[in-house]
This record gives structure tokens, C-alpha cells and sequence, in this order.
């Protein structure tokens, strides 16, 4: 399996992460290594293997449907990047 | 002092010898003075590092002391400190004060432990050498022309140098193990789900466990004591009885069967790091353990498997950086997607990048089975061998890496060179299990070489109990490096 320089901007776009053709073209180089040494998983034979999502068996444990937090939204609007009313501000989507 | 032990501090300070306040002064003055050259530490703040020692000065004059009041220690850069910048390594959170506290934290500030500053890493915990950090590259104080290892590269020399009694770390594919190795210092990743990760900046959340990072077994588990123990805030937090981490330290090796896995033994390993750990297998040997021959033999694919399914957890968890909430903000952009994409393209680094783009592309559409699915399912071949080996040994024991600490930027420009130092340490974060890396010698050029020990699930406490008394008869642990 090969990347194209295609590939790489396709997945660069599903990933949100702008990227020009030269950076694609070094990004393709090391990915197309990376992919290479993955590909020594191929060969193996996993039939009838469960996969192992998680290092413990662990199930989502479920709580009392109650409010156990304190309003910390000041707090936590403090940091952004644009907020107005207490709402976070992003450029409009909708006309 | 600044070779004293933790619990040689913690009975200066029981004996009213020193106050917390002046035991932080002295390591804040020592950090002023070598971190310039070590870049160890992001952030200091001595203004807000002595609030706390007052505090647990206070704790101690109120008769509320704990085992470890009073004893300043670093956190990495990973863990949200409130009021504390809180970077992660990366430019995206240059900017992010935490408003709240990592599990981990709250408990060493429950404990009263002042915190000294937040250690470098490298960007997002995705590095073996430090050098991914936007705060720049950490010099291995054995020899500044090196790297300390990667990712709590700054944790380890910060410990290393002296420049802090402790230090916290995280280790998703060997990050705490493998800068221990590089640094001459003892660091411990605990069995999965031990430590919360609550507040601690995800990477790969299957994988993800912190833990103490010193300079023998014994400071590490005294640190374990304090870190351990079950938070509702993590969903994969164990509810289990707290256990005394310390409890085993004096039992003898007498009858110990330590496994030795001949695939770790294999082509690859330096000799000189190959002569030290045999070492320590004829000293273990004198102390009553008896050597057996093990074999984990689908560990050869530890490291593609951690390549998939690393980055395909990163690129869920690093999704949350969007320019939204918090951290950086592109300035410039047209719309919403163009203000996502010039955000993550300026925040992160390369190194982050690449992770993202593996990630999502072994998760799109098509790939699924053939990556993320056969990852998993080679996962629980890795975990099986090691149940199968723990049937015939109580600890794992081998090199905590192939070689020792390698030159700032001898392997960055190649990406699957950097990636085989982890080779020895992945297997444990996949299977769950804990393992530490503690000192057994030097090679010809001086720097330190890791000794790797793995136990069962939950058997810190033997597995300290082994490092102890390793460190009893040898005398490792106890250099440090003379040019600072």
C-alpha cells in the first residue's frame, strides 16, 4: 500500500488540518514509511481473535441522574478565544 | 540535601530540621541557576510554588501531616494545574491556564506536596526524545549534547539534575520508562486504570497511565501512595481497597523467578546495554532469584500495533483543539472549517500531525478492518503471552531500551528510527500491566543504562519489593552526573 500525495490531502481535510503540495509531498515520504513498517501486521493470523479494545475489562459504570457539578462557566469562558454572552463566538454557518 | 531520599526529607520535616518553604526555596534557587542549560521546567512560578509550601507548613503545624507533607515535587506539562499554565508541550495550549486540577494533582495538593513547576515533554506526550516540544528540545544532563528521552524527558532530568526530589510523569508507550533509562533515575508506570486521567491531557486513552518518576524504588512508592486510588471521574478508574505500595520493600528475593524473554535479548540490542543488564541478572541471582527463560513472541509487532492504534485514539482525542474553547485561535481565517484548519495546521507540530493523519486514515472508511481492527486483534495476542509467561515467573526482566540516550537530533528527521526505542516498553501499555525502568550501569561513554522490570496486573508492590532490593546491593540509582 502506497499513499499519494492525493491521499495525504484528502486525509489532511477529514482531519482539519490545512496543508500545502510541498508540505503534503514530505508529509506523503514519512507516511508511506510509517505505513510500511505497519504493514508487518498483515501477515498475521488473527482468525477467530477478539480484539482487545481495552487493557481492563471494564464496563461504563452508570451514576445517579443528578447535578453533581457547580456552574464553573465563567471560569471556563475566561480562556476562550471569543465569547460573548455566554456563548462561544465562531464564524457565522449559517446565513 | 539535594540527594536526600523522600523520606529523608519527610523526617527533616517531621523534625522541624527545615520548613517546607525553605526546602522549596533551595530546589526553586537550584532551578534558577541549571535550568537554563537543562530546559527541563515550562513553568515556574515561585510566587505561587511558596503559597503552597506555606500551606503545607500550615498542614503540618495543624497536626494534619502526611507521610510526604512538605516534600516539593514537578508535574509534567500534561496535567491540568489550576491557575498554572497548562501547555502540553504544544503551541496550541501556549496560552491555556487550566481551570481545574488533574486528579492527580488534587491528591498530591490533598497530600500536601507543593509543586515546584511543570516539566517540558514533548507536544502531546508523541516522542521518545523530547525534542517535539514547543518549548524546545531538553538536554540530558549526563551529557547536554543528548536527548533524556522522551516523553517526560523534562520529568527525568529534572530528577536527573537534582533540580527537583520528584517528579510526576505519563507513559503511553514507555514515556516514563524509556527518559528514565536515558537519565539514570527510577520511573514506574502503573497497571492500567490505577492512577485517574482525569485532567491528564489525553493521548491515547486505552494506553495512558502516569505515575512517579525519582530516584530509587523506594521514593517511587511512596509516590504511588499518594497518586493511586479510585475517581469516579474516570470512567476506566479501578475501584479497588488501597494498597501500601511500600509493604513488600524489605521481603527477600529468595526463590524469585524473574523471566527472562529471549526476544528482548534478540539482534538490536546495544552490547554494552545487553552486558549490564546480565549484570543484574547475576546480582538478582545472589540475592536468591532464579532466572527463567520466557518467550513473548508476537512483542515484535508491539510497535506497528502501537502505530495504529496510538494515532487513531490521538486523532479522536486531539479533535477537541479546535480553536473554539480554548488555546490558540488562528488569526486570520475565512469560516468556520478554515478557522479549524489554519488552527491545527499553526498549533500543532509535525510530529503531532503525522499522528493525526495515521490516525484518522486507519479509521476512514475502508481501513477500519485491516489497521484498527487487526491492531486490536494482535493486541490481545501481545496480552496473552504475558499471562502465559506469568504462569512460570513473577517478574519480567529484561532492557528498558536498545541502546542508551542517542544526540539531540541524530534521529528526528526519521520518524521510524525514533519510533524502535520504544520496543521493549510498548508491550506493557499494551497489555495493561505495569513496568518500571530503574538504573544498572553506564556505558563506555558514561551515560546511564534502564534496567526493565514488568509484573502482573497489580503487582506494583512485588515489583518495587525486586527493584529495592536490587538498589540495596548495588549503587546505581545513587550517581548522579558530576558537570553540572
Amino acid at each position: 500500500m502506497s499513499l499519494s500525495t492525493d491521499d495525504v490531502k484528502r486525509i489532511a481535510s477529514l482531519a482539519r488540518i490545512e496543508i500545502d503540495d510541498t508540505q503534503a509531498q514530505a508529509t506523503q515520504a514519512q507516511l508511506n514509511t510509517i505505513f510500511g513498517l505497519i504493514a508487518a501486521m498483515q501477515a498475521v493470523n488473527t482468525a477467530g481473535i477478539e480484539p482487545m479494545a481495552h487493557a481492563q475489562e471494564v464496563f461504563q459504570r452508570l451514576r445517579e441522574d443528578a447535578v453533581t457539578e457547580a456552574d464553573h462557566r465563567d471560569a471556563f469562558q475566561a480562556i476562550a478565544p471569543a465569547v460573548e454572552n455566554g456563548l462561544y463566538l465562531v464564524p457565522r454557518v449559517i446565513e | 540535601m539535594f540527594e536526600s531520599s523522600l523520606s529523608a526529607l519527610a523526617a527533616r520535616l517531621a523534625a522541624k530540621d527545615v520548613s517546607s518553604r525553605e526546602l522549596a526555596q533551595a530546589w526553586l534557587d537550584r532551578i534558577a541557576a541549571l535550568n537554563p542549560t537543562i530546559n527541563a521546567f515550562i513553568t515556574v512560578d515561585p510566587g505561587r510554588t511558596l503559597a503552597e509550601a506555606a500551606a503545607a507548613d500550615a498542614m503540618r503545624g495543624a497536626g494534619r501531616a502526611g507521610a510526604l507533607t512538605g516534600v516539593p515535587i514537578a508535574h509534567k506539562d500534561i496535567f491540568c494545574t489550576d491557575g498554572w499554565l497548562t501547555t502540553c508541550g504544544s503551541k496550541m495550549l501556549s496560552n491555556f491556564v487550566a481551570p481545574y486540577d488533574a486528579h492527580v494533582i488534587q491528591r498530591f495538593k490533598a497530600a500536601g506536596l507543593p509543586s515546584l513547576g511543570k516539566t517540558n515533554m514533548d507536544e502531546f506526550a508523541m516522542g521518545s526524545s523530547n525534542e517535539t516540544s514547543f518549548y524546545g528540545a531538553v538536554k540530558n544532563p549526563w551529557d547536554p549534547t543528548r536527548v533524556p528521552g522522551g516523553s517526560s524527558g523534562g520529568a527525568a532530568a529534572s530528577v536527573a539534575a537534582r533540580l527537583s526530589p520528584a517528579a510526576t510523569g505519563t507513559d503511553t508507550g514507555g514515556s516514563i520508562r524509556q527518559p528514565a533509562a536515558f537519565t539514570g533515575i527510577t520511573g514506574l508506570k502503573p497497571t492500567y486504570g490505577l492512577v485517574s486521567r482525569y485532567g491528564m491531557i489525553a493521548f491515547a486513552s486505552s494506553l495512558d497511565q502516569a505515575g512517579p518518576m525519582a530516584k530509587s524504588a523506594e521514593d517511587c512508592a511512596l509516590l504511588l501512595n499518594v497518586m493511586t486510588g479510585f475517581d469516579p471521574n474516570d470512567s476506566t478508574s479501578l475501584d479497588r481497597e488501597k494498597e501500601d505500595y511500600a509493604r513488600d520493600l524489605d521481603r527477600p528475593l529468595a526463590g524469585l523467578r524473574i523471566g527472562l524473554p529471549k526476544e528482548f535479548f534478540a539482534e538490536g540490542l546495544d552490547g554494552e546495554v545487553a552486558a549490564a543488564v546480565d549484570t543484574a541478572v547475576n546480582e538478582l541471582k545472589k540475592l536468591g532469584a532464579i532466572p527463567v527463560e520466557i518467550s513473548l513472541a508476537n512483542s515484535r509487532l508491539a510497535i506497528p500495533v502501537y502505530y495504529v492504534l496510538g494515532p487513531a485514539e490521538a486523532s479522536s482525542n486531539l479533535s477537541r483543539f479546535d480553536g473554539v474553547r480554548y488555546g490558540h485561535r488562528a488569526p486570520e481565517y475565512t469560516d468556520l472549517n478554515d478557522m479549524y484548519a489554519k488552527t491545527r495546521a499553526q498549533g500543532f507540530g509535525a510530529e503531532v500531525k503525522r499522528r493525526i493523519l495515521i490516525g484518522t486514515y486507519v479509521l476512514s472508511h475502508g481501513y477500519y478492518d485491516a489497521y484498527y481492527l487487526q491492531a486490536q486483534k494482535i493486541r490481545r495476542l501481545i496480552a496473552d503471552d504475558f499471562s502465559e509467561a506469568f504462569k512460570v515467573c513473577d517478574v519480567i526482566l529484561g532492557p528498558t531500551t536498545p541502546g542508551t540516550a542517542f544526540r539531540i537530533g541524530e534521529n528526528s528527521d526519521d520518524p521510524v528510527r525514533m519510533y524502535l526505542n520504544d520496543l521493549y516498553t510498548i508491550p506493557a501499555n499494551l497489555a495493561g500491566l505495569p513496568g518500571m525502568s530503574l538504573p544498572c550501569g553506564f556505558d563506555s561513554g558514561g551515560l546511564p543504562i534502564g534496567l526493565q522490570l514488568v509484573g502482573n496486573h497489580f503487582c506494583e508492590a512485588r515489583m518495587l519489593n525486586v527493584a529495592h532490593q536490587y538498589q540495596r546491593a548495588t549503587d546505581w540509582h545513587s550517581r548522579m552526573p558530576t558537570n553540572l
